[in-house]
């Protein structure tokens, strides 16, 4: 059985990312340069002062971005291909083809998630602690993101519709939100504003983990709960609500 | 007409009333209270107008669609309730299912066959031989975007092919396909067919002619006749056509139907005896007539433009 898991797991890697990045190279450029781009702009601009706190938003951005790019995957493949209909007419489960799909975004990120270690190895620096709770982080904001693409991707009838979505969704939980900057540079009636995306609180954790940012332990351990949370909401509601067989 | 079901009552397809209405057709019924029973083997060839709810039907055979109201069985196991155990044993092939650019037929295939749970180095074996099945070995490591749109189809069919799953479910797998590349796809189809069920929906009624052992007619959502050929021509009041070029004078019709082309060819539709009597009648004046017994287009113009009102 884990066998069989592991071979539906497999396939989706390889039909979203491992064949893609082998028979066109050329996008593994994009999936490094869109996060890093960001990271540049904001060192420039702030004259190197926050190229830490950059670093850590490109982080964010990427494994957000990667669980959106899930979104228009599924849905690519799901309307324009008409894949996920043979697949669902398989053997196949649901969790199946959305794990492997949801790994393939990691191994298709996997350029730009390098690229972004040894720069917050060589800039930031973290001790260990400080490693597993940036991981941890990273890992809830992709849980977030792949449940949130999943749900949205089954509710899309086309690729317009689906792009539409994850443009406005990667600009309004990653472009706006202070992930490459402190939530202190935001004036105060907007900073209300920011706490209603997630990423707002991961860029916290993040940025006050590694020292960058000065925050009570309540306002962390905030933070935790509202990232935590959010985690939970949006996979109950990939679980229920997403749809599988069409009605 | 009430279709016959009397001979296939005891088939292992069932469905009874089955109806779906999608949400935003401001409650058109794409099937109307579809029922059925055929035997789950060989072809079942579903044919009918866009629109007649072919897709719909198949949609929800094939697990991918719930429908609005009945139910449907398929070996005993119902298509909504025990869809998990089914699913190890059907493949489809959607009606607009597209190879992915990006990929090669033999990795579109083999991540399939990866997909239903078998082995990679088996499903390599089995991508080559299905492959070639389909007359595609030759392209087989070429990116599926150079591939014409006829090899780009193949492809999806051998997906199906290596699968060998006992139902299979093509939607128009055939269309966009030149006819050389359709009847070799048929003698795949045909060789399939010999151990294990296919459900089949086209545009081409030659291609429900040549392949099925049963036929379904849809039209506007609802069952307009079903059966084998023979059965369906039983159905159908005259058995003979005898077609006439334009020009010929027509003789008069005691028992039949004649209908005009427009460009002034002759159809008239008739009972064995009266197609005797006519065709010697227009022999005797000199004219070149074809007399045979009516095919499928005959018979599925019978059906759905009787009550199609077309």
């Amino acid at each position: 059985m884990a066998g069989r898991l592991g071979r539906q797991v497999l396939a989706s890697v390889l039909v979203n990312s491992v064949y893609a990045m082998k028979n066109y190279p050329v996008v593994l450029i994009n999936t490094v340069l869109a996060p890093i781009s960001f990271l540049v702009i904001v060192n420039f601009v702030s004259r190197g002062a926050l190229l830490s706190q950059a670093i850590e938003g490109a982080f964010i951005m990427s494994m957000f971005s990667s669980g959106m790019g899930l979104q228009s995957d599924l849905s690519h493949l799901k309307n324009d291909f008409k894949i996920q209909d043979m697949v669902v007419s398989s053997p196949a489960s649901p969790a199946a083809y959305v794990l492997g799909m949801a790994l393939s975004e990691i191994v298709y990120s996997i350029p730009a998630l390098v690229t972004l270690v040894v720069l917050m190895a060589v800039f930031v620096h973290p001790g260990a602690i400080q490693a597993l709770e940036l991981m941890a982080v990273m890992l809830m904001m992709f849980t977030t993101s792949v449940t949130l693409g999943f749900t949205l991707s089954t509710f899309t009838s086309d690729i317009v519709q689906s792009f539409a979505f994850s443009g406005l969704i990667s600009t309004l939980f990653t472009t706006l939100p202070p992930v490459y900057y402190p939530i202190t540079y935001i004036p105060l009636p907007f900073r209300y504003l920011a706490y209603l995306s997630p990423t707002t609180y991961a860029g916290e954790i993040a940025q006050s983990t590694t020292g960058l940012l000065q925050v009570s332990a309540v306002s962390v351990a905030l933070a935790w709960v509202v990232l935590a949370a959010v985690t939970i909401i949006f996979g109950v509601i990939a679980v229920t609500k997403a749809r599988w067989r069409e009605v | 007409m009430t279709p016959d079901f009397e001979s296939l009552e005891d088939g292992e397809l069932v469905c009874h009333g089955l109806t779906k209405v999608y949400s935003d057709s401001q409650g058109k019924k794409a099937l109307d209270g579809v029922s059925l029973s055929v035997k789950a083997r060989g072809i079942f060839s579903l044919i009918g107008m866009n629109g007649a709810g072919k897709t719909t039907l198949v949609r929800i055979l094939a697990t991918q669609l719930e429908p609005t109201s009945g139910d449907a069985q398929l070996r005993g196991m119902d298509v909504v309730k025990d869809a998990k155990a089914l699913r190890e044993r059907i493949a489809s092939i959607p009606q607009e299912a597209r190879s992915i650019p990006w990929m090669t037929p033999m990795q579109t295939v083999v991540s399939y066959l990866l997909w239903r749970g078998i082995p990679y180095s088996e499903g390599k074996s089995r991508a080559i031989e299905a492959l070639a099945k389909v007359g595609i070995e030759k392209q087989r490591d070429t990116l599926n975007r150079k591939l014409s749109g006829g090899q780009r189809r193949k492809v999806m069919v051998a997906a199906v092919l290596a699968a060998d799953s006992d139902i299979t479910f093509l939607d128009e797998p055939t269309t966009g396909l030149d006819p050389i590349s359709r009847k070799e796809l048929w003698k795949s189809l045909e060789e399939l067919s010999k151990n294990h069920f296919l459900v089949l929906t086209t545009h081409y009624l030659e291609e429900a002619e040549q392949l099925a052992d049963t036929i379904g007619i849809l039209d506007q959502g609802r069952l307009a006749g079903m059966g084998t050929l023979d059965q369906l021509r039983g159905l159908v009041r005259h058995q003979y056509s005898i077609r006439l070029p334009a020009g010929v004078a027509v003789p008069e019709v005691k028992d039949g139907t004649v209908t005009r082309g427009r460009e002034g060819q002759v159809q008239i539709l008739t009972g064995e005896e009266e197609a005797y009597r006519l065709s010697g009648e227009l022999l005797r004046a000199g004219a070149r007539i074809s007399v045979s017994r009516i095919s499928l287009d005959d018979i599925f113009f019978h059906f759905v433009g009787e009550q199609g009102g077309n």
